[in-house]
């Protein structure tokens, strides 16, 4: 956003903000203690608007919930848009002073009239028009997203139509108000910070600029590539055209996880050499030609991760790993020993403090500083206190040397799997509170209150349907077919069906899940599939129900 | 615009058993025995929670006060002058530890035991058969279990589950005088009620009543041995908030997990996976 990959604001903010729109995110259940944040801010008289099309338990916290119809994220946005802009309730002198492209932009969103609004998103205009009010003329408020925003096929547009509202209103780059992507995996801010991405080097620095280029090549004495590579997505394609023929994955189970699995999976089978690291035999290690064992991160192994409010925090080795599992940076540096470049061992700390040398970002923080509590990026010399929110220089009467923030015309484009008389019926999916992913690690321990992949129906589907609340049913979308178990919940709208992915052992989910995907982001539409549930005999599901 | 911009903080001056002490307005008389290097005994009280003002286990004298009055809540004025160390006080806090160490089952209670030797509190002195609860301890799952004999009703894991951290409310006090229980709504079983199981009720808990399963079963077996333990700081592998984890380990493995109270992110708070989530580390450790 703006220039930085992170969320700009601390979770402590929330505490004290006055309105929040909670939009594509079941926070209570996929990131409970930022959620305990996030009730201190409700309890000191916050209000809420949920943005979901699920009545998810984060969603009955809220004070409305706005159900609106999958993938109508953008048509949302527009209409608060049009709606802050026509009541006048803009923050023209922030629109002024900070921005470029307002006309442009509210042109675009003129077509979005409450009533058009209503119509597209099925959020009646009335709850439309408090939101929208209430975002405006707050003193600070917040946008707070997951993966209900970004698993679109046109996820990054939906993230920048959130960001023009934050520019409409200047709800950004002040303590109290900002923007808040929260992050899904402890590390997956610091993988990014550390240029795990295509286009990056550490410390959000491209690959193509050529000042970057050079430091990064002479401290590495290697001429590097000066071309973006590719992200996972471009990758699976480029390895399903015979282009890339071998891989190296680590930590990451992609014949799990991806969408559209059986895709994932006879592209890696195809592979001519497949290395996996990773502290399980999952199924992706399964298909691989040889197994690294690593050591568990954050338990076996000292290091830094990145959470959501770039805090960097150190992990530490509690205890000792099993066997032969080494900590990843020991079996990378002996794979790259073995290709004639001997790089030592160095410690943890002393890859660190590499990376301090290069990223602008992480200078002042030393392991000595990181020791208690850790700290915020930018942190950029030794007596520098962290940064807790972002984008301050929005309000400098210069804006601190940066461009002005651009407002983004998006387009309002529905879910790329568009339902029919075949696939009538919308699936979507996301986390339960005691689960993770694909449930290799959550898998570990007995949780009472697990339940396992089940879909959940609307009553009055499921009458429709004549399925009961247990039965198993088949589900189908154009991709395949998996048989799971009904649970027939009140809170998901008509048309819609909800379940979670922790249990492909159980329920190859993402069999079912679409393969479009967003070409700015590379992610896959997770979020939208168009399915088709049939009784798998007349009988059998009238002898198992007992409801 | 930030906070680098917050008012200046004004102070309140009180004199703690003879010594001046200046803490910032709204402090507790207990934190102005900690500025005065005083140590308060208590129970209900915990850095994460609201006061419950259930024990009176902190009580100190101050002057002009007709009652004694409890440290953890009271909220320093200026001039106030405290006695904790007075024979009135000590009176008062021997008695509520004969009082609990009676009734409830203390053993497992160790701040309690150093403090009744310290105020030569003497259970026994009210016979040697009091009431006792005397009920099964409850094990339902794999995750924590329920001893009501060494329950002290301290409200510490109703506040926790909550409005002071979870926001869950599947406990509350049920039942009146003795019969006072903690209980899930009409005492069903705890996957059946609201209960999310993250644990944050036994990490509060002051008298292991509530008792991680992992702590418990090593007990059992008298292999339980804190002193051999070592706690490491790190990071939780769930969700990117960045929860700090303190990894108990005993015999290189981990037996018990809780978050440090000064934490900006926790605040000594989880969620089941924070809490409990770590048997993957070591998938046969329990054989």
């Amino acid at each position: 956003m703006f220039g930085a990959g992170g969320g700009t604001v601390s979770y402590e903010e929330i505490e004290e903000v006055d309105v929040i729109l909670l939009w594509g995110s079941n926070a209570r259940e996929a990131h409970p203690i930022f959620f305990h944040h996030l009730m201190t801010g409700l309890d000191n008289g916050a209000t809420m608007f949920a943005v979901d099309p699920r009545r998810s338990s984060s969603s009955k916290f809220a004070d409305v919930w706005l159900g609106l119809n999958l993938g109508s994220d953008v048509a949302m946005s527009n209409t608060v848009a049009r709606e802050i802009i026509n009541q006048g309730l803009t923050n023209r002198e922030f629109i002024a002073h900070s921005t470029t492209g307002f006309e442009a932009y509210a042109k675009s969103v003129e077509p979005f009239t409450l009533e058009v609004g209503e119509q597209i998103t099925g959020v009646p205009a009335s709850a439309i028009a408090e939101m929208a009010r209430a975002y405006a003329t707050a003193d600070k408020a917040q946008i707070l997203w997951t993966l209900g925003i970004t698993e679109h096929h046109n996820g990054v547009d939906n993230v920048l139509a959130l960001c023009n509202l934050s520019l409409l209103t200047g709800h950004i780059g002040r303590w109290g108000s900002g923007l808040v992507p929260l992050r899904g995996q402890n590390n997956v801010q610091g993988g990014g910070d550390m240029g795990a991405l295509p286009n990056k080097f550490p410390g959000f620095q491209d690959i193509t600029d050529p000042e970057a280029h050079a430091k990064f090549s002479e401290l590495y004495g290697v001429d590097l590539p000066d071309k973006n590579g590719l992200h996972l997505t471009l990758m699976f394609e480029a390895m399903e055209r015979g282009e890339i023929t071998s891989a190296y994955i680590i930590g990451e189970n992609p014949a799990d996880s991806e969408a559209d699995i059986e895709f994932a999976r006879a592209t890696l089978r195809g592979l001519d050499t497949l290395v996996v690291q990773d502290i399980f035999m999952t199924r992706t290690a399964e298909l691989a030609d040889v197994v690294l064992p690593a050591s568990v991160g954050w338990a076996e192994s000292d290091g830094t991760v990145t959470s959501s409010e770039r805090r960097v925090q150190r992990v530490r080795a509690a205890v000792t790993p099993p066997g032969e599992a080494w900590h990843d940076q020991d079996i990378i540096g002996e794979l790259a020993r073995r290709m004639g470049y001997d790089w030592g061992k160095p410690t943890s700390e002393e890859l660190w403090d590499e990376l301090r040398s290069l990223s602008p970002l992480h200078i002042g923080m030393s392991y000595e500083r990181l020791e208690d509590g850790g700290l915020q990026w930018p942190c950029p010399d030794l007596d520098h206190p962290g940064t807790p929110f972002l984008h301050g220089w929005l309000w400098e009467d210069d804006l601190g040397g940066h461009p002005l923030a651009p407002f983004s015309v998006v387009e309002a484009a529905g879910p790329k799997e568009e339902l029919s008389a075949e696939f009538p019926i919308r699936l979507t999916t996301g986390r339960a509170l005691d689960s993770y992913n694909t449930g290799v690690q959550s898998g570990g321990f007995d949780s009472p209150i697990r339940y396992g992949d089940a879909l959940d129906v609307n009553p009055a589907d499921a009458d429709r349907l004549g399925i009961a609340d247990g039965e198993l049913v088949k589900v189908s979308s154009p991709r395949g077919s998996v048989e799971m178990a009904i649970r027939i919940q009140p809170e998901i709208p008509v048309g819609l069906t909800f379940t979670t992915f922790h249990f492909p052992e159980l329920v190859d989910i993402n069999v079912l899940t679409s393969d479009a995907w967003d070409k700015k982001s590379g992610t896959a539409e997770f979020k939208a599939a168009a399915i088709r549930i049939d009784k798998i005999s007349a009988n059998a599901g009238e002898g198992e129900s007992n409801g | 615009m930030s906070e680098q911009s917050t008012a200046t903080i004004s102070t309140v001056t009180v004199s703690i058993n003879g010594s001046s002490v200046t803490v910032p307005e709204g402090a507790s008389l207990k934190d102005a025995c900690g500025v005065a290097g005083v140590e308060i005994p208590t129970l209900c009280w915990a850095a994460n929670l609201t006061p419950a003002n259930a024990c009176r286990l902190c009580v100190v004298e101050v002057e002009n006060s007709r009652t004694l009055v409890p440290s953890c809540s009271r909220q320093v004025e200026e001039g106030m002058v405290v006695q904790t160390d007075s024979e009135r006080v000590h009176h008062s806090r021997r008695m509520v530890l004969e009082f609990l160490g009676s009734s409830v089952d203390l053993s497992q209670a160790d701040d309690l035991a150093r403090w009744s030797k310290a105020y030569g509190a003497d259970p026994d002195r009210y016979g040697n058969s009091p009431a006792r609860i005397e009920e099964e301890i409850k094990i339902q799952d794999n995750l924590y279990i329920r001893d009501y004999d060494k329950c002290v009703l301290c409200f510490k894991c109703v506040d926790a589950c909550g409005d002071d951290a979870q926001h869950t409310f599947a406990i509350a006090v049920s039942g009146r005088g003795f019969g006072a229980r903690i209980s899930t709504e009409f005492d069903v079983s705890l996957p059946d009620s609201a209960c999310v199981y993250c644990g944050n009720c036994v990490a509060v808990c002051p008298t292991n009543a509530l008792q991680f399963k992992s702590e418990f079963d090593l007990r059992e077996a008298a292999a339980w041995k804190p002193e051999e333990q070592t706690v490491t700081r790190t990071v939780c592998s769930y969700c990117g908030v960045g929860c700090n984890l303190e990894m108990h380990v005993q015999d290189n493995t981990i037996v018990k997990v809780t978050s440090p109270n000064d934490h900006s992110v926790t605040n000594g708070h989880l969620c089941i996976k924070g809490r409990f989530g770590w048997q993957y580390v070591q998938p046969v450790a329990t054989e």
